[in-house]
C-alpha cells in the first residue's frame, strides 16, 4: 500500500452560492465516508484562506515570521486528504471523484514511504 | 545459421523484435523497469559477443530471458544490504519460473499499459514506449523526435522515476477504464506513425523506420487484443496510408500529393491487408474513430484515380467521423471531401468557421480552394502563410511549387 496526497487547488476570489456550497460540503463528505468504510482514509481537512497563513523561518539565530502565504498566486491549496491506494489508479480514482464533486482541480502526489 | 552467416544486423534485428518480450517478462520478476532494462541490455551485449562466434542458440529469445535474469540477480545480489543478500537471491530465483506463452503476451500488454498511463506526459509515453517495446536505443529515438540525446535520456528518467514513485501498476485496465486507456495507447501509436510519415521537422519527408515500427506495434496490440476494434482500425488506417509511400516522393525528392501520385506504385499487399481488416470492422458495425478514418482511406485504396474516387462516401464517413468523434484535424480534412462533392466554394465557407489558423494545412487547403475559385491574388498569400507555417522542408517545396503554377508568379 502507498499513500498518497490528494491536494485542492482553489482559485482566489468569492466561493460557489451558499446552497452550491452546500452540496459540494455534502458530495465530499459522502466520498470521505466511503474512503472510510473502505479503509483508504488516512486524514482530510480543509484549510482557512492563505491570508490566515504565517510563514515562521530560521533567519540566522533568530526566527523570522512573515504574514501570509509562502507562496503568492492566483490558486492556493484549499484543503487536503491523504489516501492509502495499491497503486496510483487507485489514488486517481479517489482524486477523480473529489474534482468531479468540487469542480477544482486535484492534485495527486505520491509520500516517500508507508508510514 | 552458421556463424559466418550471422552479422551484427540479424542479432539488431533479434534485439528489436524481442526486446520488448524479454523486458515485459524481467518486469514483471523484478518489478522494476531500470533493472529490466539494464539486465536486457547486458544480455543482448554479450549475445552480439557470443553467437557471432558460435552462431545462434536454438531459442534466442528464451537465451536472452534467461542472461538477463542472472545478470539481473547478480545486479540485485551485489546491491542488497549484506543480511538480505540470500533473500534476494532466494526471491529471484523464485522469479524465474519458466513462463506459459499466455503469461508473456500479458506482461507485454501490461508494459504497454504502463507506458501509456495518462498520468505521463504524451511525449514520455512515446519514448517509452519506442525504447522499451520498440527495443529502440535512446539515440535513435532522440533522432527520431528530433531532441538532443541527453534531453530525452533525461525525459526516460524522470518518467521510470514516476512510473516507480507513484505507483503506475503493471497492469492490464479493468473493463470500464479499458476504452479509455486503450485510447491513449492508440494515440502513442498513431504519433510515432505520424512522425515516421511526415517528419514534423528537418529535410526528411518520410521515415520509414517509425511508420515500420507503429505497424509492428498495432500488430502486436491486435495479437494481445484480437478483439479490440479499434485496433484493428489503426492497423488498417496505417497500413493504407504507408502503402502509398513508395508513390509518395518523386525522383527528385519532391513531394507528390495522393492526387498525383502513381497509383501502381503503391504496395498492394499492404493494401490488401488493410481493406480486409476495413471489411471486417464494417461487418461487426461497431464504428470508431480509427476505423472510421481507416474506412476513408479505404475508399482512396479502391479508386483507380482521383477522378473515379467516390467522394460522396469520403464525405458521408467524414460526417459519422464528425458525429461520434469530432476534432480539428477531421473538420479540416472534412473541406477537402467536401469540395470534391459540392464545390470549392463550399468548401471556402466551411473552412474559414475552423479554429486552425496556426496550422499550415490550413492555409494550404485554403489556398487550393482559392485557386480554384481563380481567386489567385488571395491563394497566393494563403499559401505564403502556409510556406511560413510547414516546418518540413519537402513539404515546404511542395507549397512553394504549387504557389508556382498561380498566374503572374
Amino acid at each position: 500500500m502507498n499513500q498518497y496526497l490528494l491536494a485542492v487547488y482553489q482559485p482566489e476570489g468569492p466561493l460557489p452560492e451558499p446552497g452550491a456550497l452546500t452540496d459540494i460540503r455534502r458530495e465530499v463528505n459522502t466520498i470521505r465516508e466511503e474512503m472510510k468504510r473502505s479503509g483508504a482514509w488516512v486524514f482530510s481537512g480543509g484549510l482557512h484562506a492563505p491570508t490566515s497563513s504565517t510563514v515562521v523561518r530560521r533567519s540566522g539565530p533568530e526566527l523570522m515570521l512573515t504574514d501570509g502565504p509562502y507562496l503568492e498566486g492566483k490558486e492556493y491549496l484549499g484543503g487536503f486528504t491523504i489516501v492509502r491506494a495499491a497503486d496510483l489508479d487507485g489514488a486517481l480514482a479517489w482524486g477523480g471523484r473529489l474534482a468531479r464533486a468540487t469542480g477544482l482541480p486535484i492534485e495527486v502526489r505520491p509520500f516517500r514511504e508507508e508510514s | 545459421m552458421t556463424p559466418a552467416d550471422l552479422g551484427n544486423s540479424d542479432i539488431a534485428q533479434i534485439f528489436r523484435a524481442e526486446h520488448g518480450r524479454a523486458v515485459a517478462i524481467l518486469v514483471r520478476s523484478f518489478g522494476d523497469i531500470d533493472i529490466a532494462e539494464d539486465a536486457v541490455q547486458e544480455a543482448f551485449a554479450e549475445a552480439l559477443q557470443r553467437w557471432s562466434s558460435s552462431g545462434l542458440p536454438a531459442s534466442p529469445v528464451g537465451w536472452i530471458i534467461t542472461t538477463a535474469r542472472h545478470r539481473a540477480i547478480d545486479r540485485l545480489r551485489r546491491e542488497a544490504p549484506r543480511g538480505d543478500r540470500q533473500a534476494y537471491a532466494a526471491d529471484c530465483l523464485e522469479a524465474a519460473e519458466p513462463t506459459e506463452e499466455s503469461a508473456v503476451n500479458d506482461d507485454r500488454l501490461r508494459l504497454i499499459f504502463a507506458c501509456c498511463h495518462p498520468a505521463l506526459a504524451p511525449v514520455a509515453q512515446v519514448a517509452l514506449t519506442l525504447r522499451l517495446l520498440g527495443g529502440l536505443t535512446t539515440t535513435e529515438v532522440a533522432r527520431a523526435f528530433g531532441v538532443g540525446e541527453a534531453t530525452l535520456a533525461q525525459r526516460l528518467v524522470r518518467a521510470k522515476n514516476k512510473i516507480r514513485e507513484a505507483g503506475i501498476a503493471y497492469r492490464i485496465p479493468e473493463a470500464p477504464e479499458l476504452p479509455q486507456r486503450l485510447r491513449t495507447v492508440l494515440t502513442v501509436i498513431y504519433l510515432i506513425f505520424n512522425e515516421g510519415y511526415t517528419a514534423s521537422t528537418g529535410e526528411h519527408l518520410v521515415r520509414a523506420d517509425l511508420c515500420a515500427e507503429a505497424i509492428r506495434l498495432a500488430r502486436l496490440l491486435r495479437e494481445l487484443m484480437p478483439q479490440e476494434l479499434e485496433v484493428l482500425g489503426i492497423l488498417a488506417l496505417m497500413l493504407l496510408i504507408d502503402a502509398r509511400r513508395p508513390s509518395r516522393m518523386s525522383a527528385d525528392g519532391r513531394l507528390v500529393r495522393l492526387a498525383h501520385q502513381d497509383r501502381t506504385g503503391w504496395d498492394r499487399r499492404a493494401i490488401a491487408q488493410g481493406l480486409d481488416l476495413v471489411r471486417y470492422c464494417i461487418a461487426c458495425n461497431r464504428p470508431g474513430p480509427y476505423q472510421i478514418q481507416a474506412a476513408i482511406q479505404a475508399v482512396h485504396s479502391e479508386a483507380a484515380n482521383v477522378e473515379s474516387t467516390d467522394w460522396h462516401q469520403i464525405l458521408q464517413l467524414y460526417d459519422l467521423l464528425m458525429s461520434i468523434a469530432p476534432s480539428p484535424a477531421a473538420a479540416l480534412n472534412r473541406t477537402v471531401a467536401l469540395a470534391e462533392v459540392h464545390g470549392a466554394a463550399a468548401a471556402l465557407t466551411e473552412l474559414e468557421r475552423l479554429p486552425l489558423e496556426l496550422t499550415h494545412l490550413f492555409h494550404a487547403i485554403r489556398a487550393d480552394l482559392l485557386r480554384r475559385l481563380g481567386r489567385h491574388p488571395e491563394a497566393r498569400r494563403s499559401y505564403d502563410t502556409a510556406i511560413s507555417l510547414a516546418r518540413n522542408l519537402v513539404e515546404r517545396q511542395h507549397l512553394e511549387d504549387a504557389r508556382q503554377t498561380l498566374h503572374g508568379a
